[in-house]
């Protein structure tokens, strides 16, 4: 199976070990990520503003080539997701702001929305399937302690998003079990991070991912796993003392071939 | 512009319909921003409705918003406050020299682990 | 052609205000068919009355055209004054030219123009009018009551009690519903059972009342005065009527850990089971997914304890016909499922309950046999927060919860409150509300009591997240007053969660061809002046099946959907209206058109033999109008395409005549 693939430019730079597992993950598990050419950033977060045209371009034109390649759009990046998704909606949902997108863009055949969009995630749970990803495994995590940290992008909008229950999640819990680890839930898996405030306020960013790390030793975890290049910084970074790795990361693990992943 | 046409502004830009609010106050519990803020999330309902916009636009509150979408998944009149904040902070930067973060404040705020997501991220949201 | 006398009313100045009353009398005059035209002060008075009667026998009037108020308001009593006179009441025709044309008009030549028209169309319409008579059925006293809470308890003992036989049908091994499970009830803080269980009592021992526990309608057929209902009766795998409600078998079951749907699954019962002690019928049931020896004949403990001899493990579903002249649908609410409102952590914890749990838990029957502890480790609260509207007022959009108010969870939250606080004075209690709404007599000052004599912190805000975190509950909430954001440890939180009607309440409106409104709320005739009737006749309503409601309104409006039963049932015999559908069986091709489209199941389709003029015979199948059932909406008129449908006094000829006279 071939998908659409779109890195974004933090996998590119300071995730490159997130965007690594994944696309060697997915080959083991059938699934090939092709990138897609001359992608440009996402922009890192949505703007609402419905009179902001430019800052979605990026994401239409990367739609627009999924579209054309006749793939879903796969992304890793929890940002890159939301960003992309939304822009998705919007196309399909705001009439004057596809119409005003698709004059930009002047291409031949207007974009409506019709690409799919999956995260990674998404790709594993309907594309491939846990228990197809199960038999795969050959490194078990072994009943590890691990608390699925979904920070706020990767599920919401819920009604945008479409991936999970947006208060109740279980796809990156239902992945952990598939690879053989014990999925701890934690109530603030779903909880802001500080995010990209990190930048100017450092100290709200320091509360709200201490508040998170705190729920999830508190839950009984080892280990936290995120699909965020930014929320694992801010809990790496205000000092988590349990490991913060990415999800694809455990998941190159348990199908044995971390080791063979040097940046 | 004169506030009333400035509510319209925002209004039209963001979407939303104050009126919508029952005002529960459940965006402003739900915020992870709260207290870093002057004007919480229900307020922006409130003095959008009430066109008391300039307030806010003077307000370092607008940059404190975290976009994490909690108030617009959680509210249950559907009234995406986010979405105002958004709006007026966009209101306030479009204008020339209005920018919150300038290109030489950023090196100033890196450290060597910060991903570029944060900084394209704030850029989006603080300059234009 | 008809002799027509037209009688046009000032209502006061309400019509001669804007309509120039004389004038329309001397346009009427001229119209085809009218011999006589007069106008009067008042026609509704008894003055007018008789003048319309003297005129109906001076004139030798056939029919007669009142142009007045609204027919709402004295079609009736103008129907009467023509019988009165000696003419069929139909040949009476109301041009309303008070509410459709002087209250809605500003000038006097507007309103007078209109006048004419409205009596040119009424005037046409009475030329083709014809006697109609209204038809007669006879009435099964016999009412039917589907749901066995306060609700069908009270509707059921109060028709009982004027002497008709009821019988009540409820789902559940025992009657009570949801009033059984409470523990205290406000605003005067009775025990529920204390009140209850004697009316219960008085159910089962009523002469006129009969109970099918565990059952469920399966059927209805007919219409008001003559329904044929298919009761099922679940297979209890016991016998009803020689079970003493012992409890031994109960004690001796071996498979115990069964959750226990009277306690809301907050502990175990056993296989065989009896809900509470004070169930009425007080007989055991066999819980068919829960029995080894039902599901693989390995057991039979029960049937050995039982000196009785009352277990049969043979026993089948048993369907029962019976008719009714009345039904009543009392079928309750249920909170709704907290699935979509997890930023509460429900499914996150255990210690996160609804308030209908919160009351098991201070029910000495409950549980924990009244002492409230929490359900995660049995420790007494010292901290709890109630939320309120919790899927209660939200907008559709969201495409969760409710957007209707729940009406009793204000209430019940300063009960809960309150009588935490007394009894248990060192528990801090928290109320997060957006209103509080108490209108209902001692309501408000109930509230207040909880406020003021036992220290409840009511905080207008919300919460907007709750985390489990060791033993404790995070909330995160805000107060709007101090424009404060709140955190909070707290103990215990507890969920006002919205109320919606019972599931079964969708499939038996459909049996009933009763209407229900988009929240699965069954809807009244008329929601000020017949709140507790169906449109459909003969079904009544009863309780939160018709919206959300406290115990003190639903049992008066138990009462009256009785006293609207008795009422049908003391009758006869039912007159008809006689304006209803009728079926040209020689133009019907029996397609079912009309029957689809029938709100009240009214047409029937059957084969008929017909005489052709050739002298052969042929079969055709044909629609049939019950007279009993059809209301004369209409709808199957206007749907059938070879137009062998019409009205009866709104035929299609009478309604273009009236349409021709106005576009004249």
């Amino acid at each position: 199976m071939k998908v659409s693939y779109f890195p974004g430019c933090t996998l590119k730079n300071k995730a490159k070990v997130l965007d690594l597992y994944a696309r060697k993950s997915a080959e083991v598990l059938g699934v090939t990520l092709e990138e897609i050419d001359n992608w440009q950033c996402c922009g890192g977060v949505f703007t609402t503003a419905r009179d902001e045209v430019a800052t979605k371009l990026s994401s239409v034109r990367a739609l627009m080539a999924a579209r054309d390649s006749g793939q879903p759009l796969v992304t890793v990046c929890s940002a890159c997701h939301n960003v992309i998704k939304q822009t998705n909606n919007a196309m399909i949902s705001d009439a004057e702001f596809a119409d005003k997108a698709n004059r930009y863009l002047s291409c031949d055949s207007p974009y409506a929305g019709d690409a799919k969009v999956y995260h990674y995630l998404e790709m594993l749970r309907d594309l491939v399937g846990f228990d197809a990803l199960k038999e795969k495994v050959v490194n078990p995590l072994n009943g590890k302690k691990i608390a699925a940290y979904y920070g706020c992008l990767l599920l919401r909008p819920g009604s945008v998003m479409k991936m999970d229950d947006p208060e109740n999640p279980t796809i990156m819990e239902d992945m952990l079990r598939a690879l053989g680890g014990d999925a701890v839930i934690c109530g603030k898996r779903n909880e802001c991070c500080g995010g990209y405030i990190a930048m100017e306020s450092p100290t709200l960013a320091k509360k709200s991912s201490n508040s998170v790390v705190e729920n999830a030793i508190a839950a009984g975890a080892e280990m936290i796993i995120t699909a965020c290049p930014l929320c694992r910084y801010n809990l790496i970074k205000n000092g988590s003392p349990i490991p913060v790795v990415y999800f694809t990361e455990i998941l190159a693990e348990a199908l044995g071939i971390k080791e063979d992943i040097h940046e | 512009m004169n506030n009333k046409n400035l509510r319209e502004e925002v209004l039209r830009i963001s979407g939303v319909n104050p009126k919508k609010c029952m005002r529960c106050g459940k965006c402003s519990a739900t915020c992870p921003a709260y207290d870093e803020m002057e004007y919480h999330p229900h307020q922006f309902v409130y003095m959008v409705e009430s066109g008391d916009i300039s307030s806010l636009l003077d307000s370092e509150s607008l940059y404190r918003c975290l976009s994490c979408f909690a108030c617009i998944d959680r509210c249950p009149r559907n009234v995406e406050p986010a979405k105002l904040v958004e709006a007026i902070r966009l209101s306030k930067i479009r204008k020339q020299g209005a920018n919150h973060m300038t290109a030489n404040d950023v090196p100033a705020l890196l450290d060597e682990d910060m991903p570029q997501q944060a900084i394209v991220s704030a850029f989006r949201k603080y300059s234009k | 052609m008809q002799r027509i006398g037209v009688f046009v009313c000032w209502c006061g100045s309400n019509i001669a205000g804007t309509v120039d009353v004389k004038a329309v009398a001397e346009a009427l005059k001229n119209e085809p068919g009218v011999v006589f035209s007069t106008n009067y002060q008042y026609m509704c008075s008894q003055a007018g009355q008789d003048m319309i009667k003297a005129a109906i026998a001076g004139h030798k009037l056939g029919g007669i055209v009142v142009c007045s108020c609204s027919p709402r308001m004295h079609e009736a009593t103008f129907r009467k004054t023509a019988s009165q006179a000696g003419i069929n009441p139909y040949m009476v025709e109301i041009a309303n030219i008070r509410e459709q044309c002087s209250w809605v008009h500003k000038d006097m030549a507007t309103g007078t123009e209109k006048a004419i028209i409205l009596g040119k169309a009424a005037v046409a319409k009475v030329n083709l009018n014809t006697p109609l008579t209204p038809g007669e059925s006879p009435v099964t006293k016999r009412a039917l009551v589907i749901g066995g809470g306060i609700a069908g308890i009270q509707t059921a003992l109060d028709i009982a009690d004027a002497g008709f036989p009821v019988d009540i049908v409820e789902t559940k091994p025992t009657i009570g519903g949801k009033m059984a499970q409470l523990d205290k009830t406000f605003p005067t803080l009775d025990c529920a059972a204390c009140i209850l269980t004697p009316k219960m009592v008085e159910v089962a021992q009523h002469e006129n009342i009969r109970i099918f526990s565990y059952s469920e309608v399966s059927e209805i057929k007919g219409f008001v005065g003559n329904f044929d209902v298919t009761i099922k009766r679940k297979a209890r795998y016991v016998k009803e009527d020689i079970c003493t409600g012992c409890g031994a078998c109960v004690e001796k079951c071996p498979m115990k850990k069964i959750p226990n749907e009277f306690n809301l699954g907050m502990d175990n019962r056993s296989a065989v089971y009896i809900p509470f002690a004070q169930a009425v019928p007080k007989v055991a049931t066999i819980d068919p997914n829960a029995c080894n020896m039902l599901k693989n004949g390995r057991c039979g403990i029960c049937a050995k304890v039982c000196t009785a001899g009352a277990i049969d493990y043979t026993q089948k579903d048993e369907y029962i016909e019976e008719k009714y002249g009345a039904i009543v649908a009392a079928t309750g609410f249920n909170p709704i499922s907290m699935d979509k409102f997890d930023e509460f952590a429900y499914s996150q914890s255990k210690d996160v309950i609804t308030s209908l749990e919160f009351e098991r838990l201070t029910n000495a029957a409950g549980p924990t046999a009244g002492k409230l502890l929490r359900p995660s480790d049995g420790k007494h609260p010292h901290t709890i927060v109630f939320v309120q509207c919790v899927g209660s007022r939200c907008s559709a959009c969201t495409e969760k919860g409710k957007e209707y108010c729940s009406k009793i969870c204000c209430m019940y939250t300063a009960k809960h409150a309150m009588l935490t606080r007394d009894k248990y004075p060192d528990t801090e209690v928290y109320v997060f509300y957006i209103d509080v709404r108490t209108p209902g007599k001692n309501f408000d000052e109930f509230y207040r009591r909880a406020v003021e004599e036992y220290g409840v912190n009511y905080i207008k805000g919300m919460v907007g997240k709750v985390t489990p975190e060791g033993s404790k509950l995070k909330v995160q909430a805000s107060d709007l007053i101090a424009n404060k954001q709140l955190h909070i440890d707290a103990d215990l939180v507890v969920l006002a969660a919205a109320i919606e009607p019972d599931k079964s309440a969708r499939p038996l409106a459909t049996m009933l061809t009763a209407s229900m409104d988009t929240n699965d709320f069954f809807t009244e005739a008329h929601p000020k002046l017949r709140p507790v009737e169906s449109p459909t006749a003969g079904v009544f309503l009863s309780g939160t099946c018709q919206g959300p409601k406290d115990i003190p309104e639903t049992v008066s409006q138990a009462g009256a959907a009785a006293s609207k039963v008795i009422g049908l049932l003391a009758k006869d015999k039912l007159t008809g209206n006689p304006c209803i559908a009728k079926s040209d069986e020689w133009m019907c091709n029996g397609c079912s058109s009309c029957g689809k489209v029938c709100a009240y199941g009214a047409i029937t389709y059957e084969e008929k033999e017909f005489r052709l003029p050739d002298r052969t015979t042929k079969i055709r199948r044909v629609a049939s109008v019950n007279p009993a059932v059809c209301q004369g909406c209409g709808a199957c008129t206007v749907t059938c395409p070879s137009g062998a449908m019409d009205l009866n006094g709104f035929t299609t000829t009478q309604i273009m005549a009236e349409v021709d006279a106005i576009c004249k």
